[in-house]
């Protein structure tokens, strides 16, 4: 009977941590289906942001209260996974508390910090859902939340609760334990008989770890993905001044050949498309940014278009990205190669009225926590814009031509360029 | 005021110091000429050699990238790259933030390195040095001002505290309004937004970041980049209700306080 048990335990990790592998991979080759992206300089400063923005959560602190709640649960959920290693080896050799001998001394101490732990990250998650569902919070009542994404948070918050309260269940159950939070719990399970109380243990221990192996498989569908890519993310994010546009290359050399053609090769290739029409288009840290977005709405809350009543909300930027990645994920499973849906990222996901709006200001890109700039798709797909469908409101093309015959955007004389040095 | 353009100081084979980026605004914008004039003064008087492109100058392109025409730019980025190396430029000070970020962090991978100073930054320097001397009884003493953080120096390239320095140094109070530095909110210019109307909306960029200027109660709002200061000045003017508080940039400011 017990070795049943065991093999069925074995059998459930090893397809739950399939299946968890499975779909990373597929994010994977989702993610490098954007353009190339050079990022690997300079490894020290790389690393320091991870060790900062991933693991410090440096810039979580803009928002101290909701930091240092967001801190617990990030802690608790690290810390109690410790936890899981035993749980796993109980699970397959079927032991009890395999680490309890071995460890000594040490082994009541981290069962008694994993139980605060819990009841801190229970208690955090608690007041994230009243945040997120009672009190009127503009970040959280935004409609770039309605539908899937709003109740996708509440999913992942409950499920902490449920999966916190299963481990001091388990605990509490136990006879002959007397850790620090679930000794105190016990009160509440003195009617039980002995039998009762070894099932309710049993069942809050396999209802916990399959818990935990459903939280797992439901992450990479999920905005709560941020726990892996916040890492990746971090690394990969740009080091030069936020203000630096990504240079465009290739243009670069057709001006350079426009201008001095004798250094034009002879069998140049005509440059296929510019800027980004399709989120293939992007890069694929555009596209890891997309992946990573926990849809906090920071940005959103910091732009100047989005509070003013503008269409643009960087946030929904990102989650229009992470929308088109999807289809087009599913499209190329479906058919083996991406067969033409009749949609593109710029149009059918994200309008020109939000492209339109954006004042380059830099305060979404400042604000996200996990280094995403939604400013950048902006102007990737502006590019496109302009470049390949000539599509700019009238005052913009007066602009161009301003600066193309005058040098100046307004319409003066370049003649007159110094005229303020004539003036008293 | 006798400006010198580079071509008269390589035509007399002299070399600045530092070039002038006066910039599209600085060159042809009526309000943002005074701003260009005062600097200038400063420069003056602080005894600085220094010259201007003049008529050779011409815009960065950053309009035109931003709002995503990357031909413009690099067409732009290509003229002024070629003025700028045959007079072997090294180091330029430009009173326009937009200027700053392309000609320091844009320029470089195109073939134009540059050392490239904010005027504010500038300004620190000659004051900290004493190049510059503020009266003791300059009319700014005492008196309160607040400071609106030009995205493209701030966010942009971390520059938050250069101006603020060179309000301290004239014994200004500064109040800070209620989002600065990091924080700060932009006054809607940016972007090619500048060249166009705005998208529909609630309210406009410019009309808020009045409003909370204006919430500082100081006696002044001081602004860093040409852009700022018009949209700040059309948010003021177009309350309803009347206000006289000033919109002036630094250098202006400066310029008053300075023998």
């Amino acid at each position: 009977m017990e070795v049943y048990s065991q093999l069925c335990f074995l059998i459930i990790t090893l397809v739950a941590i399939g299946w968890f592998a499975k779909r990373l991979w597929v994010i994977r080759k989702t993610i490098l289906l954007g353009k190339p992206f050079e990022a690997y300089d300079q490894p020290l400063l790389r690393w320091k942001n991870v060790l900062l923005l991933a693991l410090g959560q440096k810039k979580m602190f803009r928002k101290p209260f909701v930091a240092i709640m967001h801190l617990l649960v990030y802690i608790g959920f690290i810390i109690i996974n410790i936890e899981l290693v035993e749980i796993i080896a109980d699970g397959i050799l079927g032991t009890h508390r395999i680490f309890e001998k071995p460890l000594g001394s040490l082994y009541p101490i981290l069962i008694n910090s994993f139980e605060i732990l819990a009841v801190l990250v229970l208690a955090a998650c608690v007041v994230f859902l009243i945040r997120r569902n009672v009190l009127k919070l503009k970040r959280f009542l935004s409609q770039d939340l309605n539908g899937w994404p709003r109740s996708d948070a509440n999913y992942i918050l409950i499920a902490e609760i449920i999966l916190m309260s299963l481990f001091l269940i388990m605990n509490t159950a136990e006879s002959n334990t007397s850790f620090i939070i679930s000794s105190h719990l016990k009160f509440y399970f003195n009617s039980f008989s002995t039998l009762q109380l070894s099932t309710i243990e049993h069942s809050a221990w396999w209802l916990h770890i399959l818990g935990i192996y459903a939280f797992m498989n439901y992450l990479p569908y999920s905005k709560h993905l941020h726990i892996i890519l916040a890492f990746p993310n971090a690394y990969y994010a740009p080091l030069t001044a936020k203000g630096t546009m990504h240079n465009m290359a290739m243009i670069q050399n057709e001006v350079l050949y426009a201008m001095q053609p004798e250094l034009a090769p002879k069998n140049a290739v005509a440059p296929e498309s510019f800027g980004a029409k399709e989120a293939t288009d992007l890069t694929w840290k555009n596209i890891l940014d997309a992946y990573s977005c926990t849809e906090c709405g920071r940005c959103s809350m910091a732009c100047p278009a989005n509070t003013t009543g503008k269409l643009l909300s960087p946030r929904k930027i990102m989650m229009s990205t992470r929308d088109r990645m999807e289809s087009i994920s599913k499209n190329i499973s479906i058919n083996n190669v991406f067969v033409p849906d009749g949609k593109t990222l710029l149009h059918d996901y994200i309008t020109v009225e939000e492209l339109r709006a954006c004042t380059t200001c830099n305060a979404c890109v400042e604000e996200c926590p996990v280094s995403i700039s939604p400013m950048d798709i902006i102007l990737e797909l502006r590019r496109s814009l302009i470049m390949e469908e000539s599509n700019a409101p009238s005052e913009w093309n007066s602009m161009f031509s301003n600066i193309e015959n005058n040098f100046a955007p307004w319409k003066f004389s370049p003649d007159d360029r110094d005229a303020w040095t004539k003036q008293d | 005021m006798k400006v010198n353009t580079m071509a008269e100081m390589a035509a007399s084979g002299q070399t600045p110091d530092v070039l002038f980026w006066v910039g599209c605004a600085g060159s042809f914008d009526q309000r943002a000429q005074k701003i260009t004039k005062a600097f200038a003064t400063i420069l003056e008087k602080a005894g600085i050699h220094y010259a201007i492109l003049g008529k050779e100058e011409a815009c960065t392109g950053d309009p035109a990238r931003r709002a995503g025409n990357e031909f413009m730019f690099q067409m732009m980025a290509y003229q002024n790259i070629q003025i700028l190396n045959g007079y072997g430029i090294q180091k330029i000070v430009t009173t326009c933030p937009h200027c700053f970020n392309t000609l320091k962090n844009e320029y470089p991978v195109l073939g134009g390195n540059y050392e490239v100073i904010h005027h504010t930054q500038f300004l620190q320097e000659l004051i900290e040095s004493g190049k510059i001397k503020i009266t003791d009884s300059n009319e700014w003493a005492g008196k309160t001002i607040t400071y609106h953080d030009s995205c493209y120096l701030g966010r942009s390239n971390g520059i938050y505290e250069a101006p603020r320095k060179v309000l301290e140094s004239l014994s200004l109070e500064l109040k800070e309004m209620k989002r600065c530095k990091s924080n700060g909110l932009c006054c809607g210019a940016g972007g090619a937004q500048m060249f166009k109307e705005e998208e529909k909306g609630d309210q406009r960029v410019n009309t808020e970041r009045a409003n909370e200027a204006l919430e500082t109660k100081t006696s002044c709002v001081a602004s860093a980049c040409p852009f700022c200061n018009t949209m700040l000045s059309d948010g003021i003017n177009n309350r309803a209700e009347a206000t006289s508080t000033p919109v002036l940039d630094i250098a202006e400011i400066v310029a008053q306080a300075i023998q």
